[in-house]
């Protein structure tokens, strides 16, 4: 039951096959079961969870209409405020905090009838690649437990591989969404900027965070976008028009007379040999299912990189100064007579961990009088350049193609002392963000000299994210009629597991 | 090559408001030495002739309709408080005593 898709889940819910409680319960066991290996969640909310779907059931029963994906469980990435609920985005400086408030993704999962199973670890504020920043210990990838499920969101990336869970919520602020979604064999899906309310979403780089969907197929991914997606007036950054129509286009998977993009600067030198092979392969399917295949160049997504490690750490010293141990949260050092400012400067340094605070002092430095200039207002005319060359690119193809990353997954701890060489993980997802278009990771098989799974990334304009679905659904269904069952299928088996 | 002292660390995360042991302080000024050069490389086209970009939408005030609706009751706001006092956050002393 826990190895279906999240549609097939809701097709045996609807049918009555089975119950959302029997199901929900299934998916706990799993959680019981593996998640002492996979360390995919922070916290379970068993009774919540259960409670939910009973509710759901009885309103079933009573011959209430219900959403596509009522009933089907969900893993929710610990940066999303649920009331009542542990939310601690992987920081210690957060451990224990309950919000008094629901985020409005959350808000729509409930109002969709989705049972939230839990919350997924993270790298501490969403600052990383491996999900080895987080203060709880790291997550490992189902595929081989001795390396990194991807960051930020490898937890909730984990839980979808070890079926732990039919779908997830992650958040991208650089490829958080993506290069997890690649490591494990899993979609990712960064929906254009603003087409997902940011409230409840505890804020890293607020002009790149973008809450969406993480699932097992592209279908199940745009079910998951439309049930979230949607104008709020309480996210002044969300956009106000109709959600681009996703589940359609997945429904569709057409790309016959489709121009695809390869994006020139997104290949070669520096990416692993069986990721390279796994991309030209799907090209070449691609272009057998009718899409006409361009090379485009963006000669500036070389500054990519650079740009962003200014501009996210300068956007996190600003957000991060909200904990301040004065209304919620750690407080440390409050004795008789301690000051407001010394009591800050110890809860800071005992609740943050060591990139975060890497990154605050960076960003602290580039907004400094006398260099902003020189960093942060450099930083931003790069992000210019940037959307100029997507902008160029996407007047030759409707929509543009690269690997979602460099290499496979690699051994936790490889990169763990080395920031550079952990950034570099992000070079090819952090343009999408910049331009705050969409971008989407599918699998696109596994490396040959290594057996691990590689992403394919699709990136579409401002609000045509549909077109990301039409191709990616294109893709999945050539792969899949290629290697006659879905890629997870091939995954070891975990200790344990049903 | 830009480089920041152990001194210039200091100071940042004073601004920062991060205690900082005297370790964390010269591993922190050696790391960035390597990443400010990283970084540093957006300079090489960034133009006086190039538009600053701060955000990917061209928003600017943005309103919603001005009716009241319910906001948090003050023992929910107060929930997550480290210590309080008379519905209120408690908090240390913020300017010394006379």
């Amino acid at each position: 039951m826990i190895r279906n898709s999240a549609s097939e889940m809701a097709s045996k819910l609807a049918s009555g096959e089975i119950t959302s409680v029997a199901l929900t319960q299934a998916h706990l066991d799993q959680i019981s079961a593996v998640d002492k290996d996979v360390h995919a969640f922070l916290y379970v909310d068993t009774e919540g969870a259960l409670a939910l779907a009973a509710a759901v059931d009885a309103k079933r029963k009573s011959g209430e209409k219900l959403s596509p994906l009522a009933g089907v469980p969900l893993a929710l990435k610990d940066v999303m405020t649920q009331k009542g609920i542990p939310t601690t985005c992987g920081s210690k400086i957060l451990e224990g905090w309950r919000p008094p408030y629901d985020s409005t993704v959350v808000t729509n999962l409930k109002k969709n009838d989705i049972i939230i199973l839990g919350k997924t670890n993270m790298d501490e504020f969403a600052m990383g690649s491996s999900t080895e920043n987080s203060a709880y210990g790291p997550t490992h990838n189902p595929w081989d437990l001795t390396r990194i499920p991807g960051g930020s969101g490898g937890g909730s990336a984990a839980s979808l591989a070890a079926f732990e869970a039919p779908l997830a919520i992650g958040t991208d602020t650089g490829g958080s969404i993506r290069q997890p979604a690649a490591v494990t064999g899993t979609v990712g899906v960064k929906p254009t900027y603003g087409g997902v309310s940011r409230y409840g979403l505890v804020a890293f780089s607020s002009s790149l965070d973008q809450a969406g969907p993480c699932a097992r197929n592209v279908l199940d991914a745009a079910l998951l976008h439309e049930a979230i997606a949607g104008h709020d007036p309480k996210d002044s950054t969300s956009i106000n028009a109709p959600v681009p129509a996703v589940v359609a286009a997945a429904k569709s998977g057409n790309v016959k007379g489709m121009k695809i993009g390869v994006v020139k600067e997104l290949n070669g030198d520096g990416y692993q040999k069986g990721v390279r092979t796994r991309f030209e392969e799907s090209l070449e399917l691609l272009a057998a299912a009718g899409a006409e295949i361009v090379e485009v160049s963006a000669p500036n997504f070389e500054y990519a990189l650079a740009a962003y490690y200014l501009i996210a750490p300068s956007e996190c010293s600003s957000n991060l100064a909200r904990f301040d141990a004065m209304r919620y949260g750690l407080r440390v050092g409050d004795n008789d007579g301690a000051s407001a400012e010394s009591v800050m400067n110890l809860t800071r340094e005992v609740g943050f961990g060591r990139e975060v605070k890497r990154r605050i002092i960076l960003g602290t430095y580039a907004l400094s009088s006398g260099y902003y200039d020189a960093y942060y207002g450099s930083a931003q005319k790069v992000r210019t350049l940037i959307t100029q060359d997507f902008n160029k690119a996407f007047e030759k193809a409707d929509v543009l193609v690269s690997p979602t990353c460099p290499t496979t997954a690699f051994k936790i701890g490889e990169k763990a002392n080395d920031p550079l060489a952990m950034y570099l993980n992000d070079i090819a997802t952090i343009p999408v963000n910049m331009a705050g278009i969409g971008g989407m990771s599918l699998p696109s098989g596994v490396a040959e000299e290594d057996g691990l799974p590689v992403g394919f990334q699709i990136m579409s304009p401002v609000m045509k994210d549909d077109r990301m679905y039409s191709v990616g659904a294109a893709l999945e269904a050539a792969l899949l009629s290629k290697w006659g069952a879905p890629l997870l299928s091939t995954i070891p088996a975990l200790a344990g597991s049903k | 090559m830009t480089s920041l002292s152990r001194d210039d660390v200091a100071k940042l995360a004073g601004l920062a408001r991060i205690e900082m042991s005297d370790e964390e302080l010269v591993a922190l000024s050696n790391e960035f030495t390597v990443i400010l050069d990283a970084v540093a490389r957006v300079q090489e086209v960034a133009g006086a002739d190039v538009a600053a970009t701060s955000h990917p939408l061209p928003l600017r005030n943005v309103f919603r309709p001005d009716v009241v609706i319910p906001s948090l009751s003050p023992a929910d706001a107060l929930s997550g408080a480290p210590a309080q006092e008379e519905q209120r956050f408690r908090v240390p002393q913020i300017l010394g005593e006379e």
